[in-house]
């Protein structure tokens, strides 16, 4: 007898943040994972594609699934690829999902997008709420295919009623095995720093952000949402309290720190993400929790004791290697 | 986070530190707000600056019971000094307040930010850059917020301009209508010969962005400062607020502050 759970299309399979979502799903949903970086290896119950969405095989994904919504996550980061293979991947391909979603009648659609989407200026006000305008394009080309993903879903959303469309800006998404810059940074031992600023940040755990999604997937109250916890912390003292030691490069001119992160090729530590550590881009999560009773359950200091033990953890292992 | 330790351990009394604990304020897990104040850090710029409040401005503050002790409110002085230092003493007169302590908020200019350590040591003070979302979020969150209508044209006027009020922005009186929030008016007197200045060296200031140079001393002057509270003043909301309307009602606010000024400029003795 066929499997009568509703089965979902979970896009970015192959990261961290897909792989703890599918996981919560899995009890309620059938899901069918799909990577356009590689074949996400999660088992054989879950059928998994690795194909860029610009892909015409793409399609036959969508044609061959009966599916009862979709959950976009897969995003190519910055530091991954080159512009233009970022743009078509992430603002194109996008659309041919969302295309596909039509022609199929599938819903609802959720997208990942990013705090980064507001932009890190001087003159923030905090915190930025929903309505706020994106800036982050004004300030770096590099973020042009985060803000131009979100224009896009935003017009699909009010065009398209019908695809009940759910968009989730979160800010620093943490925790194990996620691979952005900032989980990066406070993996490092040594994480650079501008001398003079320590903007406020806010963190999700990985565990609670899939939470947020399953939430707004079983719910399904269309429209755009920042997912953020009510607790803030500066820079600086985030990777004191991973155990990172503090590299600081000259703020001034604004040249000399984007020069060294250029020349030394930091992924963690990119160029074009300077600004966001100088000013902070604080986020109100308020809608979010309000509307979906949602409560993130992994607070801040549990998150940074988890990176501080997985350093200890390695700097154990490496002593005991060092006297065998 | 260490030399935070240390400060505190050298600077702040018992008495103060306990002072300022039991003003109530909505931190997060470690100790922040969305502005960035920082209860520790206020407590060691609180002990700095009441040290400079006490025995180097010898501050003399009237009216504090017109402050109210809780909720939302603005607090509109006149600004002078070059440096917010006229800020800072409101703050810790409004901190030390025997009518209802307050850590009261200041808005800042909006160059402050981009300046290095600056921005964040402001930040953790209480400060927020100048931005009327700010401001209404602040005042929602029912916090004492300090707001100079004046901006640069205050604080950067000359020495020969002292005790002039400049022109004045509406913004205030706009959020104070519509978040209903009382207007405490402050009369300060003595920040104006801190930092006489006597010229504006305006090339200097395009060189380094700032809005302005002040030809000056090279640190504050310990001018006896006297700060006046006016009476809180209700503005209701009105269907006639038109900005013809808007522009009235600053001008009371103003008659207030100059009221406030001349006060404490007859009490006055002597500028140091």
């Amino acid at each position: 007898m066929a499997d009568p759970k509703p089965q979902i299309l979970v896009t970015g399979a192959a990261g961290a943040l897909a792989q703890r979502l599918i996981q919560l799903l899995k009890k309620d949903y059938r899901v069918v994972a799909v990577d356009f970086r590689r074949r996400p290896e999660l088992g054989r119950d879950i059928p998994s594609y690795g194909i860029d969405f610009n892909h015409r095989g793409f399609e036959d994904i969508l044609r061959h699934h009966e599916l009862a919504g979709v959950i976009h996550l897969g995003r190519i980061l910055a530091y991954e690829s080159s512009p233009y293979r970022r743009y078509n991947a992430n603002v194109l391909g996008a659309r041919h999902l969302l295309d596909f979603c039509r022609q199929y009648r599938v819903a609802p659609v959720l997208v990942l997008s990013t705090f980064h989407v507001y932009g890190a200026t001087p003159y923030n006000p905090a915190p930025l709420d929903e309505e706020a305008p994106l800036k982050a394009s004004e300030l770096t080309l590099d973020l042009v295919d985060s803000v131009e993903l979100e224009n896009l879903a935003n017009v699909y959303l009010w065009r398209y009623p019908e695809l009940s469309i759910t968009i989730l800006r979160p800010c620093h998404i943490v925790g194990p095995g996620m691979g952005n810059s900032m989980s990066l940074l406070l993996s490092q031992r040594v994480a650079p720093m501008l001398a003079g600023f320590s903007p406020l940040m806010q963190f999700i755990h990985v565990d609670d952000m899939a939470r947020a999604f399953r939430l707004a997937f079983q719910q399904n109250q269309p429209g755009i949402y920042n997912v953020a916890p009510q607790d803030w912390i500066p820079y600086q003292e985030a990777l004191a309290e991973c155990g990172c030691a503090l590299l600081p490069l000259p703020s001034i001119p604004s040249l000399a720190p984007y020069l060294i992160s250029r020349l030394l090729g930091w992924k963690s530590f990119p160029s074009y993400l300077l600004n966001y550590f100088k000013y902070p881009v604080v986020i109100d999560g308020g809608l979010f929790e309000r509307t979906f009773s949602f409560q993130p359950r992994q607070s801040l200091a549990t998150i940074f004791a988890e990176y501080r033990r997985r350093k200890e953890i390695g700097a154990g292992e490496r002593r005991m290697a060092y006297r065998d | 986070m260490r030399l935070k330790t240390l400060l505190k351990q050298v600077l702040v009394t018992p008495e103060l530190e306990a002072q300022v604990d039991a003003i109530p304020k909505a931190v997060g897990s470690y100790g922040y707000d969305p502005w960035g104040f920082n209860r520790e850090g206020f407590k060691i710029g609180l002990a700095i600056f009441k040290w400079l409040y006490d025995h180097y401005f010898r501050v003399e503050a009237h009216g504090l019971e017109h402050v109210p002790p809780r909720g939302r409110a603005l607090i509109i002085p006149n600004h002078s000094g070059q440096l917010p230092l006229d800020g800072a003493l409101i703050g810790v007169a409004l901190a030390i307040n025997p009518h209802g302590p307050r850590a009261a908020r200041a808005m800042l200019e909006r160059f402050l930010p981009t300046v290095p350590f600056v921005g964040n040591l402001l930040n953790e003070l209480g400060g927020a850059i100048g931005d009327p979302l700010n401001c209404r979020r602040m005042l929602e969150a029912e916090e004492a917020v300090i707001v100079f209508p004046e901006g640069v044209r205050g604080s950067g006027k000359l020495y020969s301009q002292r005790y002039q009020l400049q022109r004045f922005g509406t913004g205030f009186m706009h959020l104070a209508i519509d978040c209903q929030a009382p207007i405490v008016p402050v009369g300060v007197v003595g920040c104006e010969e801190t930092m006489p200045s006597l010229a504006d060296i305006r090339p200097l200031a395009r060189l380094l962005n700032l809005p302005y140079f002040p030809l000056t001393v090279p640190v504050p002057l310990p001018a006896r400062v006297i700060l006046h509270f006016g009476e809180p003043m209700a503005f209701a909301k009105q269907e006639s607020d038109t900005e013809e309307e808007i522009s009235r009602k600053v001008e009371q606010v103003k008659r207030a502050i100059r009221t406030l000024i001349k006060r404490g400029l007859a009490e006055r003795k002597g500028v140091f």
